[in-house]
């Protein structure tokens, strides 16, 4: 008699992975569930760095108006999502310095976004279901088409960061000598802004708007604690995020509970691990030797 | 009176009549205004190559600005400035820049290393290692420093002196002519002051740069500077040290009593500015 994968996994690797694959829908949530993850980490290495992270959350939230409104307006809910955060992340990048320490107004727009999404879901009646897919997300249930937008948006985020990497590194890092050295400095912000426009709308496909933290800061933010090298902490930040993926989906597959609670659990946990544990410590004045852990023991951890 | 209000000063000393197309830096009756407002006027110097020159005055008086002037990100108002030959001109390879900051965030975590060689790849399109040349030419550059030993820690962790060392190391990788340094010696002790200042002497004399370096205390500086230009009450001062380090004169620009008290062995300094 054949194995119910939904009674449970088999322990065989193999045979669980063959049986997770048979289905379209698990195959569609891997496909973009990796490459999310993979722009998740090299775009949420700059968010921690020119400290976006309030901002990738108001842009993600103010997605939800963007999104609910699609709906509204019978068009794609990822289609609505992209063109609300693409242009607030252009505007945002627009307004560049003026937006540092306007917590307060950034917080402010994001509040009236989610009460405009509300609004629209009072008047829609056939949102609340999806209500619920947009603000925690619902990767299981990507539609084919879904997945390809992603792919393309993912893909595209990538090859600007790879494109842009030398001197968007140098001006977040150090804006003014960068502009001293005559670097499009405030052109680099409006675009890395356009790019996290993108990555968002992506990433809300899998974790939801309201778990956005999840794949765009976490890993990233785990890895900066890893290697203060820019190369290898990109490189941390996706190896996290992509496993933190795909133990996600698989747990998610054989437990009643939604794939974004065990992703978002996973990089919150990997996160808690290394800030605890990490040389990242040592920056908060307690010695690295008392820790115990050099985390991975490769030569790139910080060393001291 | 004031030395330099009328004439052109030429802060090297030694070769006094440079013309300007030769001239690291020349200022002719220059001025600068943000919209209405007169930030400073008058300023009338030349750097013929070499020279250790102080730029000293109160907070908000403009020295930055100076410094902007010379990186081709603000337009003077009325009067002419060359730097190196020709107008000032963005991301110029042969000025080296380090600005004025608050020091870098603690939690950066990047490696000083990474954001020296910054200074040399920055501004290329794309990614990948750098270069067997590249690297070497950042390892002198930490090196010239003193900074090889702690380059490979997170920038955040450094101490303020540290820090500023891998600046200089990043703005010398283009072989700079000319190597302007916003405040510097601010927030950092005194024992960290006279390390830096010492530093950019040494570094001054073995690349023959000229070096402008922004400050609000003369006294860290003095033995070393070959010139001061002064910013005060929106006029630009310049001159050499023994035409513009005098008692009766820096009470007229800081309308306070000032007094240059000059040591037995020679050595100046101010006090009560």
């Amino acid at each position: 008699m054949p194995h119910d994968p939904f009674s449970g996994p088999t322990w065989d690797v193999l045979q669980d992975l063959r049986e997770i694959f048979a289905y379209g829908f698990m195959q569609n949530a891997f496909m973009a569930g990796t490459i999310v993850a993979i722009m998740g980490g090299a775009i949420g290495y700059f968010v921690v760095l020119r400290r976006l992270a309030f901002a990738t959350e108001a842009l993600s939230h103010g997605g939800f108006a963007g999104a609910t409104g699609a709906v509204l307006v019978h068009q794609d809910v990822f289609l609505g999502l992209l063109a609300f955060t693409s242009f607030a992340g252009i505007l945002m990048g627009l307004l560049g310095d003026k937006l540092r320490g306007r917590d307060v107004a950034i917080g402010a727009t994001l509040a009236f976004s989610l009460a405009l999404g509300s609004l629209f879901l009072t008047v829609s009646t056939k949102l609340a279901g999806e209500a619920v897919n947009i603000l925690f997300g619902n990767i299981l249930a990507i539609s084919p088409s879904d997945v390809r937008f992603v792919i393309f948006f993912a893909c595209v985020s990538l090859l600007a960061v790879g494109v842009m990497y030398r001197p968007l590194l140098f001006a977040s890092l150090d804006p003014e000598i960068a502009e001293a050295r005559g670097l499009p400095v405030r052109g680099l912000g409006v675009a890395f802004m356009l790019l996290l426009g993108f990555a968002v709308a992506t990433a809300v496909q899998v974790v939801g708007v309201l778990l956005i933290f999840a794949l765009l800061i976490l890993p990233a933010a785990t890895a900066q604690q890893l290697s203060a090298r820019p190369a290898h902490a990109i490189g941390y930040a996706v190896l996290i995020g992509v496993m933190c993926v795909w133990l996600g989906l698989v747990i998610g597959f054989y437990l009643p509970y939604p794939p974004s609670f065990f992703i978002t659990t996973l990089t919150f946990l990997s996160y808690l691990v290394t800030r605890q544990l990490g040389p990242g410590r040592v920056a908060r004045g307690r010695p690295l030797a008392t820790s115990g852990l050099l985390v991975a023991g490769s030569n790139d951890a910080v060393r001291l | 009176m004031i030395p330099n209000l009328e004439r052109s000063a030429s802060l090297g000393g030694a070769t006094a009549e440079a013309n300007a197309d030769s001239a690291v830096v020349a200022f002719e009756n220059a001025s600068v205004a943000f919209g209405q407002r007169e930030i400073w006027s008058g300023a009338n110097f030349k750097l013929t190559g070499g020279e250790f020159v102080g730029l000293i005055g109160p907070n908000g008086t403009g020295k930055t600005t100076l410094l902007r002037v010379l990186l081709g990100q603000v337009p003077l108002a009325t009067g002419r400035v060359k730097v190196l030959g020709g107008p000032p001109g963005r991301g110029n390879p042969a000025i080296g820049y380090v600005p004025q900051r608050r020091s870098l965030a603690a939690d950066l975590a990047v490696r000083g290393y990474d954001l020296v060689l910054l200074g040399l790849v920055g501004h290329k399109w794309g990614f990948g290692p750098a270069s067997a040349a590249e690297r070497r030419a950042v390892a002198d550059a930490l090196e010239s420093v003193g900074a090889s030993a702690y380059a490979d820690q997170p920038v955040g962790l450094l101490s303020g002196g540290e820090q500023q060392r891998l600046l200089i190391a990043q703005a010398l990788l283009t072989n700079p002519k000319l190597l302007l340094l916003d405040e510097p010696l601010a927030s950092l002790d005194l024992k960290s002051q006279h390390e830096i200042v010492h530093l950019v002497e040494t570094i001054r004399v073995e690349r023959q740069m000229a070096v402008i370096l922004v400050a609000h205390d003369l006294n860290p500086l003095l033995e070393m500077l070959d010139g001061i230009v002064f910013i005060l009450n929106g006029k630009v001062v310049a001159g050499t040290l023994d035409e513009v380090v005098r008692s009766d004169l820096l009470s007229q620009l800081y309308e306070t009593h000032v007094h240059v008290h000059v040591t037995s062995d020679g050595h100046r300094f101010v006090v009560g500015a």
